[in-house]
């Protein structure tokens, strides 16, 4: 579905990203570790193709396309969507006209609001004053009516209430084909068979782990891919002993080392 | 107006006719009126004004209680109409102090008007000054909301129109007055207005001039004369190559709790906007706010926003925000990343930002704004 191949990124001149290799294959979801700053929500952004991360070395395979070098809207046409961390407010703009356009009135806006408790924000400005929680909720609405093959997820779970934190974990299983969204018409049997929806979900307090099945877990420090491996295991570790850990990781991976997964 | 300005105009025009049926003007004249609010059918209206050059062509209200009449005639019939001429805003001068034409429009103690009532003020000759006066009154209890479509024919590219407005709201009633502009590329444009609210009325202005005047300039106010009288002024401008708008609103605040809001939204594509608002509080208690936003489409072009807060006593709270700037790349960004290409981004951040929801604006009347808009030549 998705390969990085040495995907190396500057923001502003400053390099962010080094030689970043990852494949994702159809079905799989990805968790991406890492403390702030380390390049998590850089690599989220250059995968969905904003201009302002400039990609200097390397490139991105798309099903098998090379994509490096399209606009946004064409990455979102192929089927890759993104949740944002910090959405902008549109002005003016409602969120059921966002939500109908994505959906290209496959299903209604109401049918997918209520999945989510949206119901009441469909005639709302797009994220003018939404909590935290809400933000999430507004962006998992909105992909959820885009539907994309490639899912892209920045701390889906941060600042939501316990209330609606399973709210947003069936959101994401939906999105990834691992349960059946209420307006879909497969059986669990079929979806699962036939699951090829990808996921790549940035998450800081690992918290969402508990509602979303992961295969694949990955570390990102200093800008590099430090340890790549169960994604329990590498929380697990990061819990107990912190991102420090993660340096020897480094470390070995500039000596040219292979990477390897965190143990005891 | 200065008289250098008149001089370079047309003082006369040939009378036109009465027209007992507007459905009858040429189609593309019907077009333009339907731009600025103006339904020839009279359909969904409670009364229908409209002056042509200087003459008036249809003057027709349906529902009892609601007067339209010409100015002049509402003069000889009214001998108390003395009392609100001239009262607010200076009449001398205009027109070298013969009468002027213009709309009549009363509605009687504690009536409703069922529909909006709309006037037109069209300028059909080539080169025209057009100078008109009108008087609104709203008197006790009642209620009305006013269209005013004021534009140029179809094939009229020069002219002038200089309009006087003097609005009356008395107590607890209500007025809310659209006005959309339409004018050729070679009009130069002074409205002058003043409304005075007494206690327990309501104000809403809204004006709307999306289109390519070589020269507007206005600055219309309203005094909150009574307690707890409140004011709204909105304000929709775009501005293309060539055009010059210089529009602002003020409020006097004269009675304890009485509120002002004033928003406006501008849009230059080429051309200039000087967005004013000035609104004073003159007694304790009393609150205001203003709001002025400003979207560069081009990189030629100017917006001057110019916020006035003044406050002549200290128990008052006025506040004001002000943005002006291009249309912001991480919105067009969020919007592609849901499918939207970046002229499809642009377009829906655009219409957005002059989705101004107007409080207490009557459906109808928000049609009539949204449709202006969606016909303004910024092919958004």
């Amino acid at each position: 579905m998705l390969l990085l191949e040495g995907l190396t990124v500057a923001v502003a001149g400053r390099l962010v990203l080094r030689d970043i290799n990852m494949e994702i294959k159809p079905g799989e979801t990805h968790v991406l570790f890492g403390p702030n700053g380390s390049g998590k929500t850089t690599l989220l952004g250059t995968i969905m193709g904003f201009p302002r991360y400039k990609v200097t070395a390397g490139r991105i395979l798309f099903r098998g396309r090379d994509i490096t070098g399209l606009p946004v809207n064409e990455r979102a046409a192929m089927g890759i969507g993104m949740a944002f961390q910090r959405p902008p407010t549109l002005h003016g703009v409602m969120l059921e006209d966002i939500v109908r356009f994505a959906s290209r009135n496959r299903i209604a806006p109401e049918t997918l609001a209520g999945s989510l408790n949206m119901n009441d924000f469909l005639g709302r400005e797009v994220n003018r004053g939404f909590s935290g929680g809400e933000l999430k909720r507004s962006e998992l609405l909105q992909l959820l009516a885009q539907n994309p093959e490639l899912i892209l997820l920045d701390e889906p779970e941060s600042g939501v209430d316990l209330e609606n934190i399973a709210l947003i974990g069936h959101a994401i299983n939906y999105l990834l084909e691992k349960e059946v969204a209420p307006w879909d018409s497969r059986s669990l049997r079929e979806m699962r068979r036939g699951r090829t929806k990808s996921g790549l979900i940035i998450t800081h307090s690992g918290y969402i782990l508990n509602y979303v099945e992961a295969d694949v877990g990955h570390v990102i420090y200093e800008g590099m891919l430090s340890c790549s491996g169960n994604p329990r295991e590498l929380f697990g570790c990061i819990k107990r002993i912190g991102y420090g850990e993660c340096v020897r990781c480094a470390l070995q991976g500039a000596r040219g080392i292979s990477s390897n997964v965190c143990r005891d | 107006m200065s008289v250098e300005i008149k001089r370079e105009f047309l003082r006369e025009a040939e009378p036109h006719a009465y027209i007992d049926d507007l459905r009858l003007l040429p189609a593309m004249e019907k077009e333009r009126l339907l731009h600025i609010g103006i339904d020839v059918t009279g359909k969904g209206r409670a009364g229908t004004f409209m002056q042509l050059d200087h003459s008036v062509v249809h003057c027709r209200s349906v529902q009892e209680g609601i007067e339209i009449l010409n100015i002049r005639e509402a003069v000889e019939k009214y001998d108390w109409i003395c009392e609100y001429t001239g009262r607010l805003l200076p009449l001398a001068g205009a027109r070298d102090g013969r009468p002027l034409t213009g709309y009549f429009i009363r509605v009687l103690p504690g009536v409703k008007a069922r529909y909006p009532v709309q006037a037109s003020l069209y300028i059909a000759r080539e080169g025209l000054a057009q100078e008109v006066y009108n008087l609104v009154l709203v008197e006790e209890g009642a209620s009305v909301d006013l269209i005013t479509g004021c534009a140029t024919g179809a094939l009229v590219h020069r002219g002038m129109h200089a309009g006087i407005t003097e609005a009356y709201v008395k107590k607890g009633a209500k007025l809310s007055f659209t006005m959309i502009h339409n004018w050729g590329k070679e009009v130069i444009v002074r409205p002058q207005s003043a409304t005075l609210v007494e206690s327990g009325g309501v104000f809403l202005a809204n004006f709307v001039c999306l289109s390519g005047v070589k020269s507007l300039k206005m600055d219309p106010f309203t005094r909150l004369a009574g307690e707890s009288a409140v004011a709204r002024y909105n304000t929709i401008l775009i501005a293309p190559p060539g055009t010059t708008m210089d529009t602002g609103s003020r409020v006097y605040l004269s009675a304890p709790e009485t509120k002002a809001e004033v928003i406006a939204r501008a849009i230059t594509t080429g051309g200039e906007i000087i967005s004013r608002g000035h609104i004073v509080g003159e007694v304790p208690g009393i609150r205001g706010h203003l709001e002025c936003r400003g979207l560069m489409l081009s990189e030629r072009g100017r917006i001057y926003a110019v916020p006035e807060l003044e406050a002549l006593v200290s128990k008052v709270e006025l506040s004001h925000e002000a943005a002006v700037g291009k249309v912001a790349e991480e919105e067009i960004e969020y919007l592609m990343a849901r499918g939207f290409d970046e002229e499809e981004a642009t377009a829906a951040i655009v219409r957005g930002f002059l989705n101004v929801r107007i409080e207490g604006l009557p459906a109808v009347l928000q049609t009539e704004i949204d449709k202006a808009i969606a016909a303004s030549q910024l092919g958004i």
